[in-house]
């Protein structure tokens, strides 16, 4: 493999503390190395930021659902689609990217690790059909668990050791990442066209709360020392006076401490915090409870959160949270699909329109921004926009504009129809903090890599780690003389390498790397128990024999990265 | 105004994407300059030069110029695409895609157009001599704004599929028109004064219907509501009215329910 | 000797049943027996084992005879014609793995063709109707396990998909319908007394044509609101007693098909009978499923759309990908003479399209990839006998609720015979050298 260096950048490494020194970045056979030879390819980064490869906590960008979503929308494609240009395949779509887009849009803008924050267990294989086919970037993708059937049961009765070997098992067999959980308990309702809108509403039929389901769920993945921990969209999201549910869930996580050897210190990761920190009894008086929940995220360490920022975009919705979708429909009759999927969970697909011109999407954008604003610890909170629910990922230099220029977020509330409204229910216009590039580099890199457990893989520079960095046209010197050019500097990069491979050049792809598909392999003592529960189910319930479900050959991970956890003690 | 003049020369051998051939590609151009215009035949990149002659010289801006489309165009699509000001007159028949997504202007097609005229229109006037196509003023695939604004003229027939999702404008059909007329609207108004056929108005939310001649069969969702002495382009005559689509959502304005309204000339 | 293979999934219809056992003989080559299946899956694998089975490329002759020919020669007469080609048709696609369409879609957008699946004869206009107003469903474990209403609309699965009722919709015990048959209430929605209607409580005999009326009438009798005497002829008072009994259940699934997606009104049934299921689900819980024909016509189109984005009937001609049915559509580029090349795998045209439109496939540079003997082969320029799918060879199957399903090779092809994803593969090399790309 060639050898690199990267010369001369401010480089920002939160891993090591360096906060903008000049400095160089050897690369070596794909990794980060204290030196090369005179031979190195020299790639000048004189006035430019030099960071790691960014890492994405939670997209919905592989899977059944977002494939669902680019079927039934070809409106979200027309007049946007893009020819082969040398190595890139057609692209196309602008909330729902084709697999091949979305691999290289992340990468053009320095992002080199994304998880799939949503897959049906039952759907696994289309789930890695579509992370196999999305270029460049390493990809894990997280089963969910809220309302699967053998964790209701279990948990029940609060058989974590069953519950353990049952994760264990279905991480295996559709080589997922993490303990994912949606709704936990209403999705299994909206069986029945129900929900759990707190965490204390019982789940028809399996007698059981969501409390339940997610403490359980907390212990079992701490059980098993996973890399990631429990990662949850909780009980009604979306909701005026969510939050309370929010601050009612993040509670359950008292009393836990983080047991793992990846250097994880959260046992609980919420999802789009923006989305849950909404107060108010109506839509008439809807407001940001950002500063309530952030308050209570600041002063419990086993918490990690990302933002869900709104961009005011014409969007596709997509959840697990099928209940949210169906009444999501209700308010905007825009077309609905939906999937329950047997034993396992479900998922809604509604179009939506963040119109800069409606006062609760203006509220909303507000809110996603208080959120890290307001974060004492960058590295608990990290930027998403829960894409492509409040608006799509590749609209991260604009979020990222917002959170580093104050200007830039005046102009656009004076740009909204109803900006006396955004600045009385929320907080926005009263907060002066712009974010520094080494707090961006805690919130994108350094902070989301050890959430996932992969702070020895990615999100720093530290010699040994994998050889992702991304160089941008951005002096730090320099001061911004207009918000519009942090925008365009972290739109496109100077340059990019995944694992020591330059793929981006001058903001166009040069290289379809080596992709890798993460997922974790946990070694469990036999738990005969849980073996036969499974095959009862198989036999009895599912649709599908066991044997065929199991069965994930190599085709479908053709270049897997396994994080190996042993927990038969 | 200036006037350029198109002449087909050369027809393709398969179907010819002309999606230049609009007052907003030819502003500010000589024929010269027209003539290096790019289309596409099948996925060989051409020029309009290639197939047309092209005589005059263009106005400075969209709504300085006026194109005339001489000769067999029946396998040329996407004429007046995308317009936004200016004139286009085809003399003859033509293709697909016939002014779709418009936004200002006026086309005059004095032959037949195929499917797709006018879709998602958002301005303008579209007239055509002959018969229309389907999907005639529709939305695109998966869209819930079809047309929104402007108006269609058809002196003949139309196919079916008409006015689908659209939102605001008004299309005129002189002749009859094919099943599916302003399916799923919600808004606008359709004015035909041959006869309908089945599925008229089905799932239409708001907007109007009016049709002097017969219904093969009306949609059950169609409420009969009484009559009605309208005066439509100059005739007065009596209508039945029907509200509907009853299966259909409706929204509600100051309390009161809003159906879509359908007349039928007695 | 002989070995028991389990587990075997079967490439027939989109039920893609994944519990046949299949007995080969000890050297792997013989397919002796197949259990679980029903009779047409049978068939399907017994086919394979034909002694008269072609299992060389094949060139049309001048005077209509047959010229045996390599591989070799076939991938260059294949890669020739699509390089050649203004506007390539590829269509097919759905009797054959994932992983072969993925490479077809990369030899569609190296040679800027249009690409297409059966979809466009049968469910595409579910596609079309699933953009315009979306899709509430489920897999079909939840049908097993909760269903109570069962609606049969325009299709017929005793007689094609078989095995769907018994594994699936009307018969199964499932966690919440312990009673099997006895715990659902079954309607057919259909024109004729089928096999499939014989079984139901109840039959709605509606008129041909008139679908869509019918499902208007049961959403207007959901909002209680006036309603015409008879509808598509069922009287009122029935269409309101079929509402009620819909809404009365806990969890009702519409299965619909071919009859009310190729019939007057097309997409627009479907658009209808998706929004009545939407309207259902004010009152409890409801879904609708389209009952997919070929095995992976659903895989073709979600591998189209996560690559292209669209499900299918794309354009790839202008170098990145464009979709309109009515213009990008198969029969309507056949029938308009739109384009100047054919190819065609994993399907039948020459039988299933109108006549004007398998014409021009005779008079254009054509090649149709089969295992089987077909009208669509008999009127190709070049016939390319591949290894049977899901038969001699594995790869990932969508079932009809999209459920990805990895098919397993049982017994190994004839000799030398490719695959369909080999043969592309050659293919795909080849027209790179000819357009110079890397």
């Amino acid at each position: 493999m060639s050898e690199y260096l990267i010369k001369n950048g401010h480089v920002f490494d939160p891993v090591q503390g360096i906060k903008g020194d000049k400095k160089d970045i050897a690369i070596k056979d794909g990794k980060i190395v204290d030196k090369v030879g005179s031979g190195a390819k020299v790639i000048d980064a004189k006035d430019k930021t030099v960071m790691a490869g960014a890492v994405e906590i939670h997209a919905h960008i592989a899977g059944p659902k977002v494939n669902l979503g680019r079927i039934y929308r070809p409106e979200d494609k027309l007049f946007s689609c893009t020819p082969t240009k040398g190595m890139e395949r057609m692209g196309g779509g602008a909330s729902i990217p084709t697999t091949f887009k979305t691999g290289y849009e992340y990468a053009k803008m320095g992002y080199t690790t994304a998880m799939e924050a949503a897959m049906p267990p039952l759907f696994s294989r289309h789930v890695h059909e579509e992370i196999r086919d999305t270029p460049i970037i390493d990809e894990g993708a997280f089963p969910v668990f809220g309302n699967n059937w053998f964790v209701l049961e279990y948990l029940k009765n609060h058989e974590i050791e069953n519950t353990a070997a049952y994760i264990a098992w279905m991480l295996r067999v559709t080589k997922g990442y993490a303990v994912k959980v949606v709704n936990p308990g209403g999705t299994e309702a909206w069986g029945w066209g129900l929900n759990c809108l707190s965490i204390n509403d019982p789940v028809p039929y399996f007698d059981i709360t969501p409390a339940e389901i997610v403490k359980g769920l907390i212990e079992a993945n701490e059980y098993l020392g996973l890399p990631h921990s429990m990662h949850i969209h909780p009980n009604n999201l979306g909701n005026p006076g969510c939050y309370e549910t929010t601050l009612d869930t993040l509670r359950l996580a008292e009393g836990f401490k983080a047991k793992n050897k990846f250097g994880r210190e959260q046992v609980l990761h919420l999802t789009h915090t923006q989305f849950h920190s909404y107060g108010g009894t109506t839509w008439g008086d809807f407001e940001s409870k950002a500063k309530e929940v952030t308050d209570y995220v600041n002063k419990n360490k086993n918490i990690t959160i990302d933002t869900g920022n709104v961009t005011l975009d014409e969007t596709t919705t997509m959840t697990a949270d099928g209940p949210f979708e169906h009444h999501l429909t209700g308010l905007n009759h825009l077309k609905w699909a939906n999937v329950d999927v047997e034993l396992e969970t479900a998922a809604g697909v509604v179009p939506y329109i963040y119109s800069p011109n409606i006062s609760v999407c203006a509220i909303q954008w507000a809110i996603g921004l208080e959120i890290p604003l307001m974060m004492k610890d960058p590295m608990r909170c990290y930027i998403t926009t829960d894409h492509p629910n409040a608006g799509p990922f590749t609209r991260y230099p604009r979020v990222i504009k917002w959170l580093m220029s104050r200007k830039a977020r005046e102009t656009q509330i004076n740009a909204f129809k109803h900006k006396d409204k955004v600045l009385s229910q929320t907080a926005i216009g009263t907060l002066d903090r712009e974010l520094s590039l080494y707090e961006l580099a805690q919130m994108t890199r350094a902070g989301p890599a050890k959430s996932l457990g992969l702070s020895a893989v990615c999100g720093g520079l530290a010699p040994g780690m994998d050889a992702d960095v991304a160089v941008y046209n951005f002096n730090p010197d320099k001061p911004v003389a207009d918000p519009e050019d942090i925008e365009k500097a972290f739109s496109r990069c100077a340059a990019v390498f995944k694992s020591g491979v330059q793929v981006v050049s001058n903001g166009d792809i040069i290289s379809n790397g080596h992709k890798r598909t993460l997922w974790v392999n946990v070694k469990t003592k036999e738990n005969p128990q849980v073996a036969r529960d499974i095959a009862e189910k198989f036999v009895k319930y599912y649709s599908m024999t066991q044997n065929n479900y199991e069965a994930l050959g190599h085709h479908f991970v053709p270049n897997p990265f396994a994080l190996e956890v042993d927990a038969t003690n | 105004m200036e006037t350029v003049t198109i002449t087909m020369k050369n027809a393709p051998a398969l179907y010819l994407e002309a999606d230049t051939i609009s007052p907003d590609a030819f502003a500010g151009k000589n024929a010269a300059q027209i003539a290096e215009l790019p289309a596409f035949e099948g996925n060989v990149p051409t020029t309009l030069g290639k197939y047309f002659e092209i005589s005059g010289t263009a106005g400075a801006t969209a709504a300085d110029t006026k194109i005339v489309v001489k000769g067999d165009v029946k396998k040329v699509k996407y004429l007046g695409f995308k317009m936004s000001a200016g004139e286009l007159v085809i003399e003859g028949s033509t293709d697909l895609y016939v002014g779709a997504w418009m936004t200002g202007g006026k086309i005059l097609a004095k032959g037949d157009v195929a499917a797709f005229a006018g879709l998602a229109m958002k301005g303008g006037e579209l007239t055509i001599e002959g018969n229309a196509g389907n999907y005639l003023g529709a939305a695109y695939r998966g869209d819930w704004r079809g047309m929104s604004g402007g108006k269609i003229l058809v002196r003949g027939n139309a196919g079916s599929d008409i006015g689908m999702y659209m939102t605001g404008g008004e299309i005129v059909v002189n002749g009859n028109v094919d099943v599916h007329a302003m399916t799923h609207a919600e808004g606008g108004k359709l004015l035909v004064k041959g006869n309908a056929k089945s599925k008229l108005g089905g799932q239409m939310v708001k907007g109007e219907v009016i049709i002097f001649g017969s219904i093969d069969t009306m949609m059950p969702g169609f409420k009969p509501v009484g009559e009605v002495a309208l005066e439509v382009e100059g005739t007065r005559a009596m209508f039945s009215h029907f509200i509907g689509d009853m299966g259909e959502r409706h929204p509600k304005r100051k309390g009161e329910t809003v159906y879509a309204n359908l007349y039928k000339k007695i | 000797m002989t070995k028991t293979i389990t587990d075997v999934i079967c490439p027939f219809c989109g039920t893609l049943c994944d519990d046949l056992e299949v007995v080969v003989s000890d050297d792997g080559k013989k397919l002796l027996e197949v259990y679980n299946s029903c009779v047409i899956g049978t068939e399907k694998f017994l086919h394979s084992q034909a002694p008269d089975r072609v299992t060389r490329p094949r060139m049309h002759q001048e005077d209509g005879s047959w010229k045996e020919v390599s591989y070799d020669e076939a991938v260059e007469y294949s890669a020739q014609m699509l390089a050649k080609a203004k506007k390539p048709l590829m269509f097919g696609w759905s009797s054959t793995n994932c992983e072969a369409q993925s490479v077809g879609n990369e030899i569609a957008e190296i040679s800027k063709s249009c690409c297409d699946n059966t979809a466009a004869t049968c469910h595409g206009t579910t596609l079309i109707a699933v953009q315009d107003i979306g899709l509430p469903s489920c897999t079909l474990g939840e049908v097993k396990n909760r269903a109570d209403r069962i609606i049969f609309w325009g299709c017929n699965p005793a007689h094609a998909h078989p095995r769907h009722m018994s594994r699936y919709s009307i018969f199964p015990r499932g966690f919440f319908t312990g009673k099997g048959q006895m715990s659902r209430k079954l309607v057919v929605v259909d024109p004729r007394v089928t096999d499939t209607a014989k079984m139901a409580d109840l039959h709605l005999q509606v008129e041909q044509g008139r679908d869509y009326e019918l499902l208007d009438a049961l959403r207007v009798a959901l909002k209680n609101e006036w309603l015409p005497d008879t509808v598509a002829g069922i009287p009122a008072e029935k269409i309101r007693e079929t509402a009620a009994m819909l809404k009365s259940g806990r969890f009702g699934i519409i299965f619909f098909g071919m009859g009310v997606t190729q019939s007057l009104s097309k997409n627009h049934n479907i658009d209808a009978a998706i929004a009545l299921t939407k309207d259902l689900n004010e009152h409890t819980k409801f879904s609708i499923m389209p009952m997919r024909g070929h095995y992976n016509v659903t895989g073709s189109g979600e591998v189209f759309a996560w690559q292209f984005g669209f499900p299918f009937s794309v354009d790839l001609t202008r170098g990145f990908a464009r979709y309109n049915p009515g213009d990008t559509s198969t029969i309507d580029l056949l029938t308009r003479g739109e384009i100047d090349a054919m190819f065609t795998i994993g399907s039948d045209p020459g039988a299933h399209f109108p006549i004007s439109a398998v014409k021009h496939i005779a008079a254009v540079p054509s090649v149709c990839v089969d295992p089987h003997l077909t009208p669509t082969t008999g009127v190709s320029k070049l016939h390319v006998p591949v290894a049977f799918n899901g038969v001699e060879t594995g790869g990932n199957c969508y079932r009809m609720d999209n459920v990805p399903i990895d098919c397993r090779k049982v017994v190994e092809p004839p000799e030398g015979m490719l695959t369909d994803e080999e043969f592309l593969t050659k293919v795909r090399d080849r027209l790179k050298q000819l357009k110079g790309v890397a």
